[in-house]
């Protein structure tokens, strides 16, 4: 299952992005950090033009801005030149570096360059601290990228010594509204909670009466270095390697416990989240969330008919892909494939523990496609819409058929960072967006015009 | 206080009156600097891209064919295969063992499933660090599939956007001369440098119909495999936007003989100029043809009912846009003369100017048509770019979808005009769009409320 069918040689219409820019979206996530690309310059200002078509935000990411020569000498004259120039400008208190495609073909050994940068400036003041992480595009997606940014800076950053009583919460790439939601339900618990990393600010700004170089916000990194004394982990991700995000380094360091949990999406996935809170609070689910869940279950029992038998297509980031299809099989509709730029090797799996037990046959799932195969599988299995992000819209402009938008990049319709996907509250957003794209569907096609559905 | 730009950068950085003039421009970026470059693989996209009916094949790893992916206007009134994002995406064994197999394995397999008139191999950095031999492979597909199937040097280390132009230049030289030129006009150019964003080549392209000028080919909006093979059959190579095309002009003028012209469509001055100098050419051209005479005399006609329709719809915009000031950021700096000029029709006044890749000729001719206190940056970064602003107390700030978010961050109105826009800002009709589009974000509502501007006595307190 985990391979492509059939078995094209080229990719045409990627449904994944390349690592670094992974790495660069978390870096965004910690506080007063600056990414940075160790390679040419092509790549930092490709990733940054597509960030902000998301976004609507600036992103600054740096680069070592190597040319040909450096290319064949090596690039750690330019990246320490870079570092340099990044900590004059910007002052920040962390600059994130990740490689690129080029660095990691070179060979160039980044740590060593580091060690040999932090040597020759120990001593001055204000210096940032440096993470690294490789990111190497030619192995994995940019969701490698990102989950190994939160890693390597928790392999850097994060602290033992004496227990205290803080979560961490490593929710992965969500948006910036999920990430707002999550603050919101940890400290509803009443829960100190530590969540890496957060574009909740960052990436979602405020106007400010001044331009800030580094947006505010982020997860604060004295928070990160206690992250090692923490009571317990929290971690989304069904098709998360066991070595591949930060959970697993915490408990092997640490001895810290990680709870594994799937994207909350849907009554059944944030249940189990919210058990888990109210568990390690030692609370009960507060009523404010107790209301929002009865309120869910309310508007799927009223809009169950409009939904229900409808099959659709569901792609984009492996975890997502999975949270989106634990929703929309408890809703009713039927999903026919889930399909993923992505090869993590679980993606079947994942999909099977959330929706197995409701849909009466799982739908194809397939890991390493694109949207040609996409488009080829599409034409037979005659999909009543689409989920996923803006890149299948040309996909559901051929079939005439709704692209519900959702995850990243939402790069033709405002607000894409304000989308909610996850808990009750964002499962209710996103029925009605279903639901209500359906029903205006069957209106549209109606000869009669009603105004009531 | 502390200094805008990073000693390195200083000397990238003009005022127009402060010094005699001197600029530092046409090197690499600075490492650290964040420049809003971006490499040689890009230049060759942004110039080969719009040729509909060819294969664009990136050879490289995922990231650089994803990214570019659909993202430009470039609009085609027929195939679309330009839309289409191939890629080799290459895996760590490609990187170690070598992409040609690969390589050659996509490229039959895309030619068999599009049937394309050509294809275009993209290469990227890494590709020009395993050694994979490009040329090697596209000649043996070449001969296999009957299609031209040609090699674009474009590694993105190899120098900047510029750099990409000529590999793209390069590129085209190996089509132009291998087609039939027979039946085509004395009175006949090749578009240079129009990529037909929003569909502005068939506006250009239906101006010179009116002025009974045949257009051979379009290079490249709008453009064909076919159209590029004859267009050594042209009498004049037009050419806009001198970056990205003039080199082939060279090129061909060399090798066919081709005169060529240096225009602008953008702006009535230059839009009207651009028509009257072809014109003109066809008169000297053709000394005693009564059809040169006659095509001035269409061409003065056109651009008069053209302006005439033009200027009253203009007044309303300019009158509200009279005394704003206005900052431009822009990837070529032709296009930036073009613009100076432009707001300059509206009466705005540009306080800021500066593009990722002017030459020394450039920048000159820049300082010399604004003014005095003018600054004029090249390879700008958003720090820069965001200090100058502020200093300047700015309105608008025209530039790319990189630039949008530092003018909206500092509450500052904006107009696109890169390769990504939706509206067409070519032409006669184009400059009434621009203006509108200046206006509508200068004058929304909305500035009123952001922090720092609400000088209109409307704010809130919170
Ligand atoms: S070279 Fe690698 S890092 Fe750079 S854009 Fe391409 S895939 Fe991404
Ligand atoms: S890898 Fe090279 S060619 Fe690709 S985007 Fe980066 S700089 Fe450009």
């Amino acid at each position: 299952m985990g391979k492509k069918t059939p078995d094209f040689i080229s990719t045409t219409n990627a449904c994944k992005l390349c690592r670094p820019l992974g790495a660069c979206l978390a870096f965004k996530g910690m506080e007063g950090t600056v990414p940075y690309l160790h390679g040419s310059q092509g790549c930092a200002t490709y990733m940054r033009r597509y960030i902000i078509s998301h976004y609507n935000e600036p992103i600054d990411i740096a680069s070592s801005s190597l040319s040909e020569k450096h290319a064949v000498y090596g690039g750690g004259p330019n990246l320490k030149l870079g570092l340099t120039n990044v900590a004059k400008k910007y002052r920040p208190q962390m600059i994130g570096i990740a490689t690129t495609c080029l660095t990691e073909t070179i060979g160039d050994d980044v740590a060593m360059y580091l060690e040999e940068y932090r040597r020759d400036t120990e001593g001055s003041v204000g210096l940032p601290d440096l993470v690294h992480v490789a990111t190497p595009s030619y192995a994995g997606t940019h969701m490698e990228g990102f989950h190994g940014a939160v890693r390597q800076v928790l392999a850097r950053k994060a602290e033992g010594g004496p227990g205290n009583r803080t979560i961490n919460l490593l929710p992965g790439f969500v948006s910036s509204a999920d990430y707002r939601y999550l603050k919101e339900i940890m400290a509803d618990f009443g829960l100190d909670c530590t969540m890496l990393p957060d574009l909740s600010e960052t990436m979602d700004g405020p106007a400010r009466l001044e331009y800030e170089k580094i947006p505010a916000g982020g997860t604060p990194l004295a928070a990160i270095g206690a992250m090692g004394r923490a009571r317990a982990t929290i971690e989304f991700g069904r098709t998360l390697g066991e070595q591949e995000g930060g959970g697993s380094l915490l408990t092997e360091r640490f001895g810290i416990i990680n709870h594994r949990l799937g994207l909350p999406m849907g009554i059944r996935e944030t249940d189990r989240f919210f058990s888990l809170l109210a568990e390690l609070s030692g609370r009960p689910m507060p009523a404010k969330y107790r209301d929002e869940r009865g309120r869910l279950v309310d508007a799927y029992v009223d809009g169950h008919k409009y939904v229900f038998g409808r099959r659709a297509i569901i792609y984009g980031e492996e975890d997502l892909v999975v949270g989106l299809c634990a929703l929309l099989a408890e809703m009713g509709i039927r999903p026919v494939l889930c399909a993923s730029g992505g090869t993590s090797g679980r993606l079947a799996e994942g999909v099977a523990a959330v929706s197995g037990d409701i849909l009466a046959e799982q739908p194809q799932v397939h890991e390493g496609m694109d949207f040609f195969e996409i488009s080829d599988m599409a034409e037979e299995l005659a999909p009543d819409l689409i989920v996923g992000h803006s890149k299948g819209y040309p996909l559901a402009r051929r079939l005439d058929i709704p692209l519900i938008r959702v995850g990243f990049p939402i790069h033709d319709r405002v607000g894409g960072q304000r989308i909610l996907h996850l808990g009750y509250r964002g499962a209710q957003q996103l029925f009605d967006t279903v639901t209500n794209a359906l029903i205006a569907r069957k209106q549209d096609e109606s000869p009669v015009g009603y105004s009531y559905m | 206080m502390e200094a805008i730009a990073l000693p390195d950068r200083q000397n990238h950085i003009h005022r127009k009156g402060e010094a005699p003039f001197a600029i530092r421009c046409n090197s690499d970026s600075l490492a650290g600097a964040v420049s809003q470059r971006a490499c040689v693989f890009c230049g060759s996209r942004v110039v080969l891209y719009p040729i509909a009916d060819a294969l664009h094949l990136v050879h490289g790893p995922i990231g650089c064919a994803v990214y570019t992916w659909d993202i430009r206007g470039a609009l085609s009134s027929g195939p679309e295969l330009h839309r289409l994002s191939f890629s080799t995406d290459l895996q760590e064994l490609d990187v170690i063992f070598g992409g040609e197999k690969k390589l050659y394995r996509a490229l039959m397999e895309l030619i068999e499933r599009h049937a394309p008139k050509a294809a275009f191999v993209y290469s990227t950095c890494i590709v020009g660090i395993i050694g994979d031999d490009l040329d090697a492979v596209c000649r043996q597909v070449e001969e296999e599939t009957g299609i031209p199937v040609i090699p674009v040097r474009s590694e993105g280390f190899k120098g900047n956007k510029r750099a990409g132009y000529q590999a793209a230049c390069d590129a085209m030289a190996r089509l132009i001369g291998t087609g039939d030129t027979a039946g085509i006009s004395r009175f006949s150019v090749n578009i240079l440098g129009d990529f037909n964003l929003a569909g502005e080549i068939w506006m250009i392209r239906d101006y010179y119909r009116q002025m009974g000028v045949e257009v051979v080919a379009n290079i490249t909006g709008d453009g064909r495999v076919e159209h590029l093979r004859r267009a050594h059959g042209a009498a004049l190579n037009v050419v806009q936007c001198s970056g990205s095309t003039m080199q082939l002009a060279d090129m061909m003028e060399k090798k066919y003989g081709t005169p060529s012209l240096r225009v602008s469509y953008f702006g009535i001055e230059d839009m009207s100029e651009a028509l009257y100098d072809i014109a003109r050419f066809f008169m000297k051209k053709y000394p005693d043809d009564p059809e040169a005479a006659a095509i001035m005399e269409r061409t003065r006609e056109l651009v008069r009912r053209e302006v005439a329709a033009l200027l009253p719809q203009l007044e309303e915009y300019r009158r509200a846009l009279s005394g704003r000031k206005a900052a431009i950021y822009v990837g070529g700096s032709f296009k930036a003369f073009s613009l100076v000029k432009a707001f300059r029709l509206v009466e705005m006044d540009v306080v800021l100017v500066g593009s990722q890749t002017g030459t020394p000729e450039d920048y000159a001719e820049l300082a010399a048509i604004t003014d005095p206190g003018t600054i004029i940056v090249d390879d700008a970064n958003p720090l820069e770019l965001t200090s100058f602003l502020k200093e300047k107390g700015v309105d608008v700030f025209v530039g790319g979808v990189k630039e949008r978010p530092i003018a909206y961050k500092l509450g500052i109105g904006f107009c696109d005009h890169n390769h990504e826009r939706k509206e067409a800002l070519a032409g006669f009709t184009g400059m009434l769009n621009f203006a509108r589009e200046v206006y509508s974000s200068v004058m929304s509502p909305v500035w009123r409320f952001v922090p720092g501007r609400a000088d209109s006595g409307h704010s809130v307190t919170t």
